[in-house]
């Protein structure tokens, strides 16, 4: 992770191209990718929420916002899933990351490319910020990556999170489908319960002090998103997913400098997709056993079958 | 302690005491003011503790940095010259008796 001063000039960059302003541009598209992924699904009645619904949502509009080509997107999942796992600690997961790796890299890496990607998505924004002189040439691929990397499988274990509440938690449903314009507040809510990014480390760059602990120069510190989350001495019945909580100060993106860049664009995601379900579904069941998909990093399903009931 | 009044939507008054050094923001999360959202918590980052500050107050402010005017083009009501984000005021004694007005939606 950069430090100021560089950071400060990479990150402002991001959040030009993922900025208030610009969501507003992207709404309209998503909400309506939403109603038709819903649609199409109450029409399957019997789907996994995981691949059918936490995956497809963002995957519909995601690569499309950044101007990935069609071919090879099936690259995306697989290539976050083992960036995600790379931060350790050396497990066997870890280790059969690194295995796996190349082929999901290269394919990455050459559609940072400036003439791989479309030239009215996010890719090409960053490339423009560095023709504007914002950052260097040399900068604008390694920007686009960062965001292949962290903007779609920590959206997807946040939209699957979100489901899962929902699915288990039927006074939530109820309370959502009653006031359908909490969708954004259920979504970050999820985010604050299942805190789908559970840990993030920092590096100290000075000998330093935290919470009467002295740590050297260069520690690496582990910070618990989820426990921080569900922290009774700040949080009313942590352990309870309420859409209605007022969520401000949860830590599921982080906090401070590094805070997550693509908050706007994960919640827009989010709030669309539990829309579109509180205004079209009458009822999600669960069908079977909620499979686990284990990452040294992210918090989420493997597998989820539930049956849709239409409103 | 410096006091600022907001006034939401619906024309009521509401005033709040800001400890120095904190944000116009953080007081009103904490005391339960409900136009406010703050969604990334004060990092400046989403535009959704948007407030329109009294015309007699808006030269007495320090003027907002690059980030919050770029900001504030996509704030969800409608921008203002008077527009700024909560969590960039910070209180100070000179900003005693401040006056603030809430849009009608932040997100």
């Amino acid at each position: 992770m950069a430090d100021p001063p560089a950071h400060g000039r990479t990150r402002a960059v991001l959040s030009r191209v993922l900025s208030p302003a610009v969501m507003k541009t992207l709404r309209q598209r998503f909400q309506a990718a939403a109603v038709r992924l819903v649609d199409d699904l109450l029409a399957r009645r019997e789907i996994d929420a995981v691949a059918d619904l936490a995956e497809a949502f963002p995957l519909s509009v995601f690569p499309e916002a950044v101007g990935l080509r069609q071919d090879g997107r099936e690259h995306l999942l697989p290539y976050a899933g083992l960036a995600f796992n790379a931060f350790g600690p050396p497990n066997e997961l870890r280790r059969r990351a690194f295995e796996t790796a190349a082929p999901h890299v290269a394919w990455v890496t050459e559609q940072c490319r400036r003439e791989n990607l479309a030239p009215d998505g996010f890719g090409a924004a960053i490339h423009a910020a560095a023709d504007a002189g914002a950052i260097t040439h040399d900068e604008a691929p390694l920007l686009v990556r960062s965001l292949l990397t962290a903007g779609l499988d920590t959206t997807v274990n946040s939209i699957g999170a979100a489901v899962y509440c929902l699915a288990r938690f039927p006074e939530a449903w109820a309370r959502l489908k009653a006031d359908p314009g909490l969708a954004r507040a259920a979504f970050e809510e999820a985010v604050r319960f299942e805190s789908p990014v559970q840990t993030f480390f920092r590096t100290t760059t000075r000998p330093v002090e935290i919470g009467g602990a002295h740590l050297d120069e260069g520690s690496k510190v582990l910070m618990f998103l989820g426990a921080a989350n569900r922290d009774p001495r700040r949080w009313d019945a942590p352990d309870r997913y309420d859409p209605a909580r007022a969520t401000v100060g949860h830590v599921g993106f982080g906090s401070g400098i590094h805070m997550c860049v693509g908050q706007l664009l994960g919640r827009l995601e989010g709030e669309v997709i539990l829309s579109a379900l509180a205004a079209r579904v009458g009822s999600i069941a669960i069908t079977g056993p909620a499979v686990r998909r284990y990452n040294n990093t992210l918090r989420g399903l493997e597998r989820l079958p539930v049956t849709l009931t239409a409103a | 302690m410096p006091t600022i009044t907001v006034i939401r939507p619906d024309g009521s008054p509401r005033d709040l005491a800001v400890p120095e050094g904190a944000s116009l923001m953080q007081a009103a999360i904490g005391q339960g003011i409900e136009g406010i959202v703050a969604e990334c918590g004060g990092n400046a980052m989403c535009a959704t503790c948007h407030v329109y500050v009294d015309e007699t107050w808006a030269d007495r402010l320090p003027p907002p940095g690059e980030d919050e005017d770029a900001l504030l083009d996509g704030a969800a009501a409608e921008r203002r010259p008077t527009s700024r984000l909560s969590c960039q005021i910070t209180a100070t004694p000179d900003l005693d008796g401040l006056v603030v007005t809430l849009p009608d939606r932040q997100v």
